[in-house]
């Protein structure tokens, strides 16, 4: 038996997140690794699975997928895992990731555990997954023939497997039915000013919260953002309240971070944003409050108003 | 016309700590409260936003026990036409469960003469985070079902759907009838009037049973992990620690020179 991973492009290259999965999912033990991409595999991928330990990736380039269905996709999972007599398939817990495997569920009548942070066994599959965004956890059993599982971002560090994988990219002709297009992205509208898509691979995240005071209180966090050459962040409450887009927003309900650091300003540190920037290797708070979560739960802390400090530090840098 | 379905669920206050009860069981809400998942919370102001013209309706549904009329009524409140309670245990019930007891509740009205051209949930739910009853729901109804779904208008028996994908915002157009798992981001929540208030505490909810056998959701045990003790190195007060801070951001190589 063996393991399928979906393995997500970015890039030209296994995105963080599938590159997490590839090494928990070879940490398993569970047999021969397989990976699936759906395009034309770039050669920055196929050198990433390599590295990871995979043998077989398997290619579903057919153009009728150039854009993204979720059901299409899962179509894939589930010819790919024939392909690779597969009874464990593992995908990236992102947006796709879990929807195309709760498609597999659905499809095959199976058991999806989502966000899973570790396995505990896996025969009887049990495993513990984030609940509540990650701040709690639930041991559940997964009893199926077939298990699927998802893995929850920055659960674990992407690390090379000790001898690489074979790698051998191997065409998957799947059929897809018409049904499985039904809902298909029509078209894609880039973002206007600046790529902020890049949130949850940025090396540095500049956020602020309720702290920044209105939309014209990011002058400065915008500004110590470029000077780092990171991205902006922001708690629900600045979406909520419309200061910025919905798509800077970390947190439980909007992107997972793992940036080298986080420098949270103005932000108290709800368990909803937490759940989104737990795995910030190190964390800065800026925060008039020193009992705030974010100051207790940060590497380092100024106690002060951002609209102090920042303007400051920027001074400080030149 | 089209009448809207809008699936809520009630979850224990997300912005509050999380409390588990004494078996380890279930996140116990008793001291945070509780409230409409945000996901869904934005599904029905979509919703109300659809229909605001006056032409169809939007009926809010949600499994669980008689606590959860009080989520259905706030549906009603910022906008919603009625209600449906599936009577069932949400501890007993696993994803594959909920989008069962929906899809039964579905038939139940289509064979009564209310059939639904747009279902709408949450993305996934702010305690169980599931991630699959919509997608399940929608085979069961052999429907099409897009995901992450921000915003929604319908023209011609067609949706306009749009979500953030990775590379900028995904726009699907989905022939009616569909299923649509939303997440927040696309709509301004709403805040009920005094006069939706008035109205969602006459509107009519109507009971209905869940015929279906519990498959479960496999939960064996629920833990907080214990927070590290605060490791925390105060660089100082006010501008006056702005030195402190950059020699630290120096120390990490994010700034050089």
């Amino acid at each position: 038996m063996s393991v399928v991973v979906l393995v997500e492009v970015e890039e030209g290259r296994a995105s963080l997140v599938s590159r997490e999965t590839l090494t928990f999912a070879r940490s398993l033990g569970a047999g021969p690794l397989h990976a699936l991409v759906v395009g034309t595999v770039p050669e920055g991928v196929v050198s990433d699975c390599r590295e990871h330990g995979v043998e077989v990736v398997h290619e579903a380039a057919d153009p009728v997928l150039e854009q993204y269905a979720a059901a299409a996709w899962a179509a894939l999972v589930e010819a790919a895992g024939r392909a690779a007599r597969a009874d464990l398939v593992i995908a990236p817990g992102t947006g796709r990731g879990n929807e195309v495997l709760a498609h597999v569920a659905a499809r095959r009548g199976l058991r999806m555990a989502a966000n899973v942070v570790a396995v505990e066994s896996l025969n009887p599959l049990v495993v513990q997954r984030q609940f509540v965004g990650g701040a709690a956890l639930e041991r559940t059993s997964v009893p199926s023939r077939v298990r699927l599982i998802t893995m929850a971002g920055h659960a674990v560090d992407p690390s090379p497997a000790d001898a690489p994988g074979e790698a051998r990219v191997s065409p998957l002709a799947v059929d897809i039915d018409p049904k499985d297009l039904r809902a298909q992205v029509a078209r894609v509208e880039k973002r206007e000013g600046g790529d902020t898509s890049g949130l949850s691979s940025a090396k540095v995240v500049v956020g602020a919260g309720r702290g920044a005071g209105g939309p014209e209180g990011f002058a400065t966090v915008d500004a110590l953002a470029e000077r780092l050459g990171g991205a902006v962040g922001v708690s629900r409450v600045v979406t909520s309240l419309g200061w910025r887009p919905h798509h800077e927003q970390v947190g439980q309900t909007g992107s997972r971070i793992a940036p080298d650091l986080y420098l949270a300003c103005g932000i108290s540190g709800s368990i909803q944003h937490w759940a989104g920037c737990a795995s910030s290797q190190t964390i800065i708070a800026v925060n008039t409050d020193p009992d705030a979560p974010m100051v207790t739960k940060a590497d380092y802390a100024v106690i002060g108003d951002m609209h102090e400090v920042l303007p400051a530090v920027l001074e400080e840098l030149g | 016309m089209t009448n809207v379905l809008v699936c809520v669920k009630r979850v224990p206050d997300p912005t509050g700590e999380v409390v588990l009860t004494a078996d380890g069981m279930r996140v116990d809400g008793r001291y945070a409260g509780y409230a409409t998942s945000p996901h869904e919370e934005a599904a029905v102001a979509l919703a109300a936003q659809l229909v605001e013209d006056g032409e169809g309706t939007v009926t809010v549904l949600s499994v669980g026990t008689e606590d959860s009329v009080e989520q259905i009524r706030a549906g009603i409140a910022v906008g919603a036409t009625d209600g449906i309670l599936v009577e069932a245990d949400p501890d007993e019930l696993g994803p594959a469960d909920v989008a069962d007891a929906i899809a039964e509740a579905v038939r139940a009205r289509e064979a009564a003469g209310t059939s639904y051209q747009l279902v709408l949930l949450g993305n996934d739910a702010a305690d169980t985070g599931d991630f699959q009853v919509g997608v399940r729901l929608a085979y069961l109804l052999d429907r099409p079902v897009a995901a992450g779904i921000q915003t929604v208008a319908v023209d011609d028996g067609v949706a306009t759907l749009r979500g953030e994908g990775p590379e900028g915002t995904e726009v699907y157009e989905v022939a009616l009838p569909c299923v649509v798992t939303v997440m927040e981001g696309g709509v301004t929540p709403r805040y009920p009037s005094v006069k939706g208030r008035m109205r969602a505490k006459k509107a009519e909810v109507e009971r209905m049973p869940w015929s279906g056998a519990a498959v479960g959701s496999g939960r064996e045990a629920l833990s907080v992990p214990e927070p590290p003790p605060s490791q925390v190195s105060v660089l100082g007060e006010g501008a006056a620690a702005a030195p402190a801070l950059v020699a630290v951001l120096r120390e990490l190589k994010v700034v050089t020179g």
